[in-house]
């Protein structure tokens, strides 16, 4: 793992991380009560129902939490502290990410700021992570 | 007929390890085995009076076997470090339900030393594995305090509120030899620590060392006739209660809601409300957490809880003394800490702790594991109802 852990995707979660190979962040929402969730599974985490459609989310949403990691694993430098973020999506499921183009420090990450999502290749595969839009700067 | 609660099972034996910290002449199994004796000695009884016996980490198997005991009931139920509350809870609902008459709850960990102990596995197929670990999060420290920050946004809290957290805590901690940091500290010295995972600098993370502990629990008319009978300490309520394995899917980054379920089970099973309790045991791998419970359980309002903690009213003298043995934070955390908030809260039932608390007559221990993923309460006291 020097370059980092590797997803290893499973038959219900391929569209995702296909999704993310394309550049498009992928999740799905039900089609009987209407909500979106994450991770992947092919039924809804709210009312179990089967009737469930991929969608291409909007690829925005908000910082909600982070940590600043000051043990770093790969594929980050031993002396470079790592952000660990979780961002919601406007659609409404969270996800664990990084958060790109800012220096690892608190006045850099404000909490609820507008994010939008990039991809990065990660061995076979690209990991979804978020940098800040414009007008959040 | 015997029920599970209302003081109708005890806790007859009660045990660490002989030392705790860092043991690198004993392997996990060892441990186990270590405090399991030293709680049989305790209660007066031996390994061929146990018919039960539970355990996480190792199968129970491993370690009746281990012990040279034949169980006719087994419970290997594994969530992380509250899994001894759950233990204690199923236990006695086995003896209760005739299943089991002597049950022996063990734990082992070399946590520090790695003796002995299994390597750490790393799915990369499961959805932590696929959609959290690639990002870093994979030790306790940087993954189970990553919602940190929302709950303190959220409640107009800062980082001081979890230094508060580490030198109440420290406070009892000084007095008892066994504490593994035992140095006082300030709020701006813990702030000024080496960061681990911002917020987060070193103390406000638990320490790593090796020990274990053991419980042996029985029916409480048959504790009457055991020479460990006059120490009893009996189980009124107990709750248990789950979330999720992943930190991004929390319901809630602010709450926890297995802390509010299984809290609210072991209250409504106990029939004792928060006024009643003495003493309060809250199960702190990383700071956030007691501030977390204590609202949680509903001690405080929310967003009173690092108020609350700074006003002492968890130190020496204060209403709701909390982790009087330092806690994970300042006592010992071998990996599951759990079996060791249980310890504490026997001891001050017993009036034997290290840094005593006068008065002691109930007691709630507050468990969680595998990060915001399980929790078990329990509602411990020195008396029968």
């Amino acid at each position: 793992m020097a370059g980092g852990t590797v997803p290893m995707p499973t038959p219900e979660t391929a569209p995702f991380w296909a999704g993310t190979l394309a550049g498009e962040l992928r999740i799905q929402q039900c089609n009987s009560c209407g909500k979106y969730y994450f991770y992947p599974r092919p039924f809804c985490r709210y009312c179990q129902s089967g009737d469930v459609v991929w969608r291409t989310a909007c690829g925005a949403g908000r910082l909600v939490s982070y940590v600043i990691n000051h043990r770093p694993v790969p594929p980050a430098a031993p002396n470079e502290p790592q952000v660990i973020a979780l961002v919601e999506l406007d659609e409404g499921p969270r996800m664990m990410t990084t958060i790109v183009g800012v220096t690892p420090e608190p006045g850099s990450l404000p909490l609820d700021g507008r994010v939008h999502v990039e991809f990065e290749p990660r061995g076979e595969q690209a990991l979804p992570v978020f940098r800040f839009s414009a007008e959040a700067a | 007929m015997t029920g599970m609660h209302g003081g109708q099972i005890a806790i007859v034996g009660a045990s660490e390890t002989t030392e705790i910290g860092v043991l690198p002449d004993r392997s996990m199994i060892q441990l186990h085995a270590e405090a399991a004796l030293n709680a049989l000695a305790d209660a007066g009884l031996s390994a061929a009076d146990v018919d039960g016996v539970s355990t996480a980490g190792p199968m129970p198997f491993e370690v009746s076997h281990h012990l040279g005991i034949t169980p006719r009931w087994l419970d290997g139920t594994m969530v992380g470090g509250c899994s001894f509350m759950l233990h204690v809870r199923h236990a006695a609902a086995a003896i209760a339900a005739g299943a089991a008459d002597v049950v022996l709850v063990t734990h082992g960990e070399s946590g520090r030393s790695r003796v002995g102990a299994g390597a750490y596995r790393h799915n990369p197929a499961s959805p932590a594995g696929q959609f959290e670990a690639p990002f870093g999060a994979l030790a306790p420290y940087s993954t189970f305090t990553v919602p940190a920050m929302r709950f303190l946004h959220d409640r107009g809290m800062t980082r001081r509120d979890l230094a508060e957290v580490v030198v109440a805590q420290r406070e009892w901690a000084v007095d008892n030899p066994r504490a593994f940091r035992r140095k006082p500290t300030t709020v701006d010295r813990v702030l000024d620590d080496p960061p681990i995972a911002y917020p987060f600098t070193r103390d406000m993370c638990c320490v790593v060392t090796d020990g274990g502990g053991a419980l042996v629990l029985t029916g409480a008319e048959r504790a009457a006739d055991l020479p460990g009978g006059e120490h009893a300490v009996y189980l009124l309520g107990s709750g248990e209660a789950c979330e999720g394995p992943m930190m991004s899917q929390m319901d809630d980054l602010g709450t926890f809601g297995a802390f509010r379920r299984a809290s609210a089970e072991a209250f409504a099973t106990a029939s004792v409300s928060h006024d009643d309790i003495d003493l309060l045991m809250a199960y702190d791998a990383f700071a956030h957490l007691p501030l977390y419970m204590l609202e949680d359980i509903g001690f405080v309002g929310r967003g009173e809880s690092g108020a609350f903690i700074a006003d002492g009213n968890t130190r020496k003298g204060g209403r709701l003394p909390m982790n009087t043995n330092g806690g994970g934070l300042s006592y010992t955390h071998t990996g599951m800490y759990g079996m060791f908030a249980i310890q504490e809260a026997v001891r001050q039932l017993r009036g034997q702790a290290a840094v005593q608390v006068p008065g002691v007559e109930i007691s709630f221990v507050q468990g969680v594991g595998l990060f915001f993923g399980a929790a078990g309460s329990l509602v411990l006291s020195n008396r029968r109802p």
